[in-house]
């Protein structure tokens, strides 16, 4: 059985339009999603750095980047395979419009200090002034286990707690895994999301720098997230992180990241290429808040293998970026395996937010279940864009997909693409989706117990994605809360 | 005792089609009114008017509140001035906790900033009075609930904002017996407690055992069609709304 249908959803004018308050007319001012990101996270730094790589890409800068990072010859040579895919390869034509992309003008590596610091004083002052002011080292005090900060293209800054790195944990940076145990990564590396997966993916193993790598050993429980910080600096800046983590058996972490950069007025790119392995027993949590100003295109490849009886759990929040472009996937290949994909996504003025989850089964009894809210305003476009494929002679999988889409107002719209692969007939699969407005039925309830019309609706678009933000450590579920407020003072006259 | 309502020869349209055709009524502070009337008589589109509701289109007419004109105000700016609707049908408000909305409704109406526990001592007596668990706090506001949980929560909401002018649409639709006599027993105590003023809308006089009414007011057509005092009520008891007809 196959099945492929997509379908495109835009309220009619009518819908918000009709909506006359007996009293006071009320007219919409226009404010853009993030309306305070430039105070709060659009500001930048003056730029210091070690090396910058001029603009455009070719095999010099990779050579260069990979010998400034004094890398082995087989990394320099995977390197400049994957380039040799990036530049045979076409832009991708089925997703988002990515014709304003100019690869000549992004400065593919820039190095912003000659080595990660590991004490939070020795952090230079301008980069140590913007994790401060994005809250970094306050949230490390108080609730990580561990902390990654990258800054352009490097980690700046590391930190582990001691007994966690006794216990045998290991977060410290991609480049740092390549030099200091090189058996364990080449075992790992590129072996999920190979070059050829796709452009993006192919760009980031030409020009990788950056990301972090993370061991978790047999039965190691780790209770507090590790977090890892990626910071757009410097204009027209291609960020291309690569991030590895390991999940021995019967082990449990929970593994968060924050992004943003600076209000330009030209475009910066963000490529980065997640491989993660959950062996048999253990259970991993990936979160993502993307929060990137709305110069920057966002195309990351995510995928996770989940071995027997192993959970991978992805969740994936998508408020900021140009275009986003972000599928994260598991594949269940043991016996009992289970993936779980919880997706929001915010796309407001000049926004798409083209985002869903894959999920692949060649094992039987694995199960999967894929949650995505979407919420569009101001011209803002989300897709949910899904794939579930399940294997022939693979008896008892269970799948179940509920796509729900929220728009709020005539110029904005949702489509959802969601495909079927279904090879096994015992295979039960679900798949529920809905487009909603905000009803004025609630709106006029709610403003009849005295909120304003503002109140309502940020209290009807918090409700709806609830059941996603209570998954999120408290701060980033306040900051997104708080963010929506903002948002609908803005949105309403 | 002065009106604290007075409606004017109010006419309403609905997408053109005229359903209130000139309704004239006064509600006097302090007492309790009943607006009766058969299905389709007008009875909840002039609640709804009341409350404010942007479908419904006022073609001609009053209405003045404590002396001010109520059409001029949004419903926002109605409830911040003591007006309370219970809605016959409430909203399921998913991803909203009853707490932390009746916790947002209260501060906003009065001002204050009182923390999660403070609001708590203050909503205990409510739901004991409404026979609530506490359980009912923390589910989301009206999701998945019963007929009769909605109407007990749209009673909390109103013993938490302590309105002045109280409208009830069929408050006793879908209830049993044991239902009725809680919600009664709040709109009771609110009225002893605060003085409020009720308008009862109702198309059965059973919750008039439970409720003592001080003026019935009959609609029919868009029309009021007869006013009088309790006895009123006994009346249609008996014989129904054939009587009143055109």
């Amino acid at each position: 059985m196959s099945s492929k249908n997509a379908g495109t959803f835009r309220l009619e004018s009518d819908l918000m339009g009709q909506r006359q308050l007996q009293a006071s007319a009320k007219k919409r001012t226009k404010n853009p999603l993030n309306r305070d990101y430039k105070a709060k996270y659009g500001f930048s730094q003056p730029e210091r750095h070690v090396f910058k790589a001029k603009k455009g890409l070719g095999p010099e800068i990779v050579r260069q980047l990979s010998t400034m990072k004094g890398e082995p010859s087989w990394m320099l040579d995977f390197r400049l395979k994957a380039l040799e895919v990036f530049f045979r390869k076409p832009l991708p034509t089925w997703g988002g419009d990515l014709s304003g992309i100019d690869f000549d003008n992004i400065h593919y590596y820039i190095k912003p200090t000659a080595h990660p610091e590991r004490s939070w004083d020795d952090v230079p002052r301008e980069m140590k002034d913007t994790f401060e002011r994005l809250g970094i080292p306050e949230a490390e005090r108080k609730f990580l286990a561990g902390v990654k900060a990258q800054y352009d293209s490097e980690v700046i800054y590391d930190s582990l707690r001691k007994e966690l790195a006794q216990e045998g944990v290991i977060f410290i940076s991609t480049d740092e895994a390549l030099r200091t145990m090189p058996e364990l990564f080449a075992k790992y590396f590129g072996k999920l999301i190979p070059p050829n997966d796709n452009k993006f993916a192919a760009l980031n193993s030409a020009v990788w720098s950056g990301g972090s790598f993370v061991y978790i050993p047999k039965g190691v429980v780790v209770k507090r997230p590790l977090q890892a910080y990626f910071r757009i600096n410097a204009a027209n800046m291609g960020q291309f992180e690569r991030t590895l983590i390991i999940a021995d058996e019967g082990s449990y972490a929970h593994y968060v990241e924050g992004c943003t950069a600076p209000v330009y007025s030209s475009d910066s790119l963000h490529a980065a290429v997640v491989e993660v392995f959950v062996k048999p027993g253990a259970r991993f949590r990936y979160t993502t808040i993307q929060n990137w100003s709305g110069d920057v295109y966002n195309l990351v490849t995510k995928r996770a293998r989940v071995e027997k009886n192993a959970i991978m759990e992805w969740v994936d929040g998508n408020l900021g970026s140009k275009l986003t472009m972000k599928y994260p996937a598991c594949f269940l290949v043991g016996e009992g395996a289970r993936g779980e994909v919880l997706s929001i996504a915010y796309a407001g003025k000049g926004q798409h937010q083209d985002a869903g989850a894959k999920m692949v089964h060649t094992a039987p009894h694995t199960s999967s279940s894929i949650i995505s809210k979407s919420v569009s305003l101001q011209g803002g476009r989300t897709s949910y864009r899904g794939l579930v494929s399940v294997s022939p002679n693979t008896p008892g999988v269970k799948n179940r997909v509920e796509c729900d889409a929220l728009i709020l107002d005539s110029q904005s719209a949702s489509d959802t693409f969601p495909t079927m692969q279904v090879n096994d007939s015992s295979a039960n699969i679900e798949h529920e989706a809905t487009v909603s407005k905000i009803g004025e039925e609630k709106l006029f309830y709610l403003m009849s117990r005295g909120l304003t019309e503002a109140e309502a609706m940020s209290l009807l678009v918090s409700g709806f994605i609830e059941p996603i933000v209570k998954e999120l450590p408290l701060e980033y579920a306040v900051e997104l809360n708080r963010l929506i407020e903002l948002e609908m003072e803005g949105s309403v006259g | 005792m002065p009106n604290i309502l007075a409606v004017k020869n109010l006419r309403v349209s609905v997408a053109g089609k005229p359903i209130i055709k000139g309704v004239s009524l006064a509600l006097q502070t302090g007492k309790i009114h009943v607006l009766m009337g058969p299905n389709g008589s007008g009875k909840s589109t002039l609640a709804q008017v009341l409350m404010g509701h942007p479908t419904y289109q006022v073609t001609s007419g009053q209405i003045l509140y404590q002396g001010k004109d109520l059409l001029k105000l949004d419903p926002t700016e109605r409830s911040a001035r003591g007006v309370f609707l219970s809605f016959q049908y409430p909203n399921e408000i998913p991803g909203v906790t009853v707490s932390s909305y009746l916790r947002m409704i209260h501060n906003k109406r009065f001002g204050t900033h009182l923390s999660p526990v403070k609001f708590r001592s203050i909503l205990d007596k409510k739901l004991k009075l409404l026979k609530m668990e506490t359980g009912f706090l923390d589910r989301y506001l009206n999701d998945g609930f019963s007929g009769g949980e909605k109407k007990r929560m749209e009673m909390l909401q109103m013993l938490v904002l302590e309105p002045k002018l109280v409208i009830l649409d069929e408050l006793d639709s879908g209830l049993d017996i044991d239902a009725i006599k809680i919600v009664a027993q709040a709109v009771n105590s609110a009225y002893r407690h605060t003085k409020m003023t009720v308008l009862l809308i109702t198309h059965y006089s059973r919750l008039l055992k439970y409720i003592a009414a001080d003026k019935v007011f009959v609609m029919r057509g868009g029309q009021i069609v007869q006013t009088g005092s309790h006895k009123l009520a006994d009346e249609l008891e008996e014989r129904g709304y054939v009587p009143f007809g055109e």
